[in-house]
This record gives C-alpha cells, structure tokens and sequence, in this order.
C-alpha cells in the first residue's frame, strides 16, 4: 500500500485509534469536554463526529463527575466508552466516580460485573499555566486496586496502548502528555494492540539503568545520547504502564548495571519513582553498587511565572546532571 | 405485590436476630417499613429493565426478582453471595435479573443509571433504567448533574427518590430548607410527581406512568416516595439494642407504625375481597419458608478462602 515506516504525530496515533476501534466495534463510544472544539483534545478527535455522529461521541456539559459515572454506567450495561479530560485536573472531580466505582467495580461484586472503560486525562503542563492546569496525577492513580493506568510516550505506543486500552474488561487510566502531542515516529497503519503492564529498553546500556515516565522517557532517551558522547552507556527503560508495573525488566537491568536513577513528572512524596526504587531496593539490593535515586517534581504546586517554571520542570540536562553525579564523574 | 413485600418484610426481620448476636457483622440497612417503593417500582418494570440501588437495597434486590438465598449468603459474607462474600448487604448484585448493583455512597448510582440509560438509548433496547436514592442524595451534585444530563439527552431514566425523612440522624428540615424533593427536577424540564411512598398502588401507579413515559423516549421521570424506616439506620434498631442513639421521637415513629404499607395493603386486599385470610395466612407461611431457607443455604455454605483474597481485582 505504502511505505511500511509511515509516521505520524502522536495526537493523530490517538486519532487513528479511535477511527479504527470505532469502526470495528460498535460498543466505542467517547465522550468528555471538548470533542467539538479545536483545542481541548487537540487533533486526537478529527473526524469523529463526521463519521461516527454525535451519538457516539458526545460532547458534554462541565460535569466530570456524572459524565465519568455515566460512562461507568454504560460500560457496566454493555458498552465500551472512552471519557475525556481534556486536563487532567478536572479529572479530580471525578475521583469519586472513578475510585469508589469505577476502580472496587468488579471485585465488590465478586465477578459479577466488569468496567470496559478507558479514562482519558491529559496532562498540560508549562506555558505559566500554574497549579490548577498543569498537574500530573498517575501515582494517585496507581495506588488505587482495581485500575490499569498506561502512560505512552512514542506515537507507536499511544496507538498500541489506546486500542490496547478499549479491549481491555478492566477500567484503564489512559495518561497522555500533551506535550507529546507533536511528537512523530513510526506508527503501523493496521490495527495492533501492546500488552498493558509490559516496559520497552529505549535505549541498551551498561553503566545505569535510567528509568523514564512517559515525557521524562523522552528525556532520558536524549540525556542518554549525550552522555554516550562522553562515554557513559546507560540504558534507558521506559515502563509505559505504571500499573502495573514492568518491575521484572527493571530489576533485570538493574542487576546488569548496578545503579538506577527514576525520572518522573510526577511529585517526589508517594510518587512513582519512590515505588520503583522501593522495589528494586527489596529485589535487587545487592546488585546496588550506590545508593538509587529519584528525579521527581519538588513538593511544591506548579509555578506560574517562567524564572519558577524553568526550576520547576526536569529536562534532559537535569538527567545528565545527576547521572554524572551517582557515577561520580 | 402483597407477596414481594412480605418477602422483603421478613426477609428484613429475619436478619434483625443473627445482627443482635453478632452472627451478621457487616453494616446492614433494613428495608423494614419502606417495601411499597421497591415492590411498586420494580412491579411497573420488565426483567429485562435496569436498576441501581443503594446502600438500603434488600427490597430492590428482592422485589427485581435476586435470589433470597444469594442476599442472605452475601449478608453471611459466604462465597455463595451474590457478590461471593466480597460485597456484604451494601454490594448486591442480580445481573440476570436486571439488578446492576448497589452501594453505599450516597448518590453514588445515579450517575451510573445515567450510562446505563445511555447505553439502552444507543442499543436501541428500549430497557428503562431505575436510579434508586434517598432523601440524603438530594445533598449530592452529582443529582444535579445526573437530572441536566438525562433530561438533555432524553434518557429512559426514572429517578426514584425514597424520602424517608432522616438522612441517617438527621431530620430533613435540618439539611433542606424545604420540603419540596419532588421540585428539584423540574427546572430541568423533568416530569414528577409526589406520592405516599406507603401505599404500594400509588406507588405502581405513578411507576407505570413515569416507566411509559420513559419507554416511549420522552425522557426521564422522577418520583418522590415520602416514606419512613421502621427499623434503624443501620441495624435493627438503636433503641431495641439498647444504645439509644436513635433520636427520631417516639411519637412519630408510632405515627408512622400506623402506616406500615403491608397493613394498609392486606386491609385493601381483604376489604376488596381481592384475598382471603387464608390466602394472606399461606403467602406468609411461603415467605416464611424461604427465609427460613436462605439461612439455612446461607450457614451451610463455606466462607471464601483467604488464598483467594487478590481473586476478582481485575478480570
């Protein structure tokens, strides 16, 4: 048909999914903020509407709470929905609906009944946007029993994982960065799902493991071609689903390194990058050959001004920085 | 009808002893003196319509046709519950029978018979989908929410509030400043009626019309049954266990013992000649049977094991 390397941009992998997932299965429906806008969701809904009607991908009113709970509702009577939104900060007035129902579903009922629904928050962060529009809550997510929660960082796994996520019975937690949005790189034009719970090595190396949430996977990727440069090999996993957790394949490298560094766009306190250097320490702690470390969020609200906001957010530079340091170079 | 709720009525009554002994540990709300709204309702519904419930669901359980054997297993925490002992009288389930599941957070369903209604509306199923809550949820935003949407988009959803008054201690005068639940759909454009929530015919009758009108896809209805629990809210009854902190006046529970809804049905039923005594004597004698049955199932039956703790967190 084509060239078998096609690319195309993160958002549009998304968009790709939902064509086709839509087409196959007439269960899809989406619905959350913004559908009809040009900017809430970005070019991840382009056509939907056209081709799907608004039956099916509804646009709904500010009310994140029922509008969850009524996605809940149709997929425990059947149905596959997808809900939306569009900032992951308003997804907070949908905890209740999302932990107390979505989340306990299927095992308070023994069994009995399953929740086939993606949850869908996007995460906006910079542009002075400050606290209120630039959260990023997956840890929150992950401590919860009873939710998946995937967080792909390449066009390929936004694809992979958003079907992946539609033919999954459990509620998955579908976290996306818009500024991944742009992003391009291969993306198959059939139809392939990724197995939730399964990390990828970005990037082989031998002197430490650096694990990369979503975007920070982005980052470590390119600290870790520069260091290459100067004449560390680090091996760069990217866990693309944070529950659960490819734990196997980062104690695997650990053990080959020796050392491990987690970045995470998340805060320090309770975040992900405690919970997986807390697991390595349990299953890998003699491979250590120096204390692991995290670079994680200061506790601290998102900024607004672009002095803070510079200090605030990790960069690739920051993860050469401190992989110099663990090395003592 | 009359048999729905004397199954509920002494499947209720039945539990009030094993809870007092101790034998029944989970928090369990009985449905005592409130069996004409879910006998009424689930009377106007087909098997294949929809409903959610809340954390008071014995009688929807029972009266939307769920075993009796499963509840009082669940309630025993047993592995032959309807939810296999991980649910416990607040999490029942009859998906067979159209009972979607209840839980205990208030207002914690409706959002969910939204979808539900949703997906009857998408499927072209014609199914009706029933929201049951109580006079607490009128506190909750998600009602509101859940109103605006199911009237915008013209969901087969009744809303079945049961005002009992009390949102567990406290009165509704002191959590509304008015006692008009019935009114709060209409700025929404949603039809509703106000009933005695103790006469089950009434009950039925306005479920029927409210279910007509919501199969024939003019959007959701709401009723609010004004009733009363007989028993406490949570456990048979504070005052009967001797802890007192039921503070709902003396006077006004026996004003309402007067109105118990299955004394004022059978009196219809026998003034009308539509049943003997005899009959009414062999209908509670059945009812008795069953009861008496489901317990024994239910002491008989084996406790999950704890190996299959982590068993149904995903499927």
């Amino acid at each position: 048909m084509s060239s078998p390397k096609r690319k195309l941009q993160y958002s549009l992998a998304i968009n790709e999914a939902f064509h086709q997932m839509m087409d196959k299965d007439k269960s899809v429906l989406i619905m959350g903020q913004g559908l009809k806008s040009p900017w809430y969701v970005g070019s991840t809904c382009r056509g939907l509407i056209e081709k799907f009607s608004e039956e099916r991908v509804i646009d709904t009113p500010v009310s994140e709470n029922a509008m969850t709970g009524a996605a809940i509702g149709a997929a425990i009577a059947g149905m596959r929905p997808v809900i939306v939104h569009p900032r992951i900060d308003f997804m907070i007035y949908a905890l209740d609906s999302i932990i107390n129902e979505a989340a306990n579903w299927h095992y308070m009922f023994g069994g009995k009944s399953s929740v086939p629904i993606v949850i869908w928050g996007i995460i906006n962060r910079g542009f002075e946007q400050a606290a209120q529009h630039s959260q990023a809550l997956h840890a929150l997510f992950a401590h919860i029993p009873g939710l998946k929660v995937v967080m792909p960082s390449t066009p390929y796994d936004a694809k992979g994982l958003m079907v992946a996520a539609l033919k999954d019975q459990n509620p998955v937690i579908y976290i996306d960065d818009r500024w991944l949005y742009t992003e391009e790189g291969y993306v198959p034009r059939k139809v392939y799902s990724l197995p939730i719970g399964k990390g990828i090595i970005r990037k082989k190396g031998r002197d430490i493991t650096i694990v990369g949430i979503s975007y920070m996977a982005r980052e470590a990727v390119k600290a870790g071609d520069t260091l290459e440069k100067e004449g560390i090999k680090a091996e760069v996993i990217d866990p693309r689903t944070i529950k659960p957790l490819d734990i196997n394949l980062i104690i695997k490298s650990v053990k080959k390194t020796g050392r491990i560094l987690v970045v995470d766009g998340g805060w320090r306190t309770g975040g992900i990058g405690g919970e997986i250097l807390a697991e390595v320490s349990e299953k890998a702690f003699p491979y250590l050959k120096n204390p692991p470390k995290r670079l994680a969020l200061p506790d601290t609200p998102a900024p607004m001004s672009r002095t803070l906001e510079k200090a605030y957010y990790i960069r690739a530079k920051d993860i050469t920085l401190a992989v110099k340091e663990q090395l003592g170079k | 009808m009359y048999k729905t709720m004397i199954r509920i009525r002494f499947c209720e009554e039945s539990l009030v002893e094993p809870i007092i002994k101790g034998e029944i540990r989970c928090p369990t709300h009985l449905y005592t003196g409130q069996e004409a709204i879910a006998t009424g309702v689930c009377a106007a519904l087909k098997k294949r319509d929809l409903v959610f419930g809340t954390h008071r669901s014995h009688g929807h359980y029972l009266a939307k046709g769920g075993d009796m054997r499963e509840l009082i297993a669940e309630i025993y925490g047993k592995k032959t519950g309807c939810s296999r002992g991980r649910g416990g009288s607040m999490h029942l389930i009859s998906k067979d029978k159209g009972f979607l599941g209840s839980v205990p957070l208030v207002g914690g369903t409706i959002a969910l018979a939204v979808g539900a209604a949703l997906a009857s509306k998408m499927k072209k199923e014609r199914r009706v989908c029933v929201s049951f809550f109580g006079d607490g949820a009128t506190g909750e935003g998600i009602l509101y929410e859940s109103l605006n949407f199911a009237a915008l988009k013209k969901l087969p959803l009744l809303f079945v509030c049961e005002n009992n008054f009390y949102s567990t201690h406290l009165p509704l005068r002191e959590i509304r400043p008015k006692d008009n639940i019935s009114e709060i759909a209409r700025p929404f454009g949603i039809p509703s009626l106000k009933l005695d929530g103790n006469n089950v015919l009434q009950v039925f009758k306005a479920a029927k019309k409210g279910v007509s009108f919501c199969r024939e896809g003019k959007g959701p209805f709401f009723l609010e049954c004004r009733t009363y629990r007989l028993r406490g809210h949570v456990g048979p009854d504070d005052n009967i266990q001797g802890a007192h902190t039921d503070i709902r006046p003396k006077e006004e529970i026996e004003k309402w013992r007067k109105k118990d809804p299955i004394k004022k049905f059978e009196n219809f039923l026998l003034k009308n000649k539509i049943l003997r005594k005899s009959d009414i004597k062999r209908i509670q004698e059945e009812a008795e049977k069953e009861v008496r049955e489901a317990h024994l199932f239910a002491k008989r039956s084996p406790y999950p094991k704890a190996k299959d703790l982590t068993k149904y967190v995903f499927t």
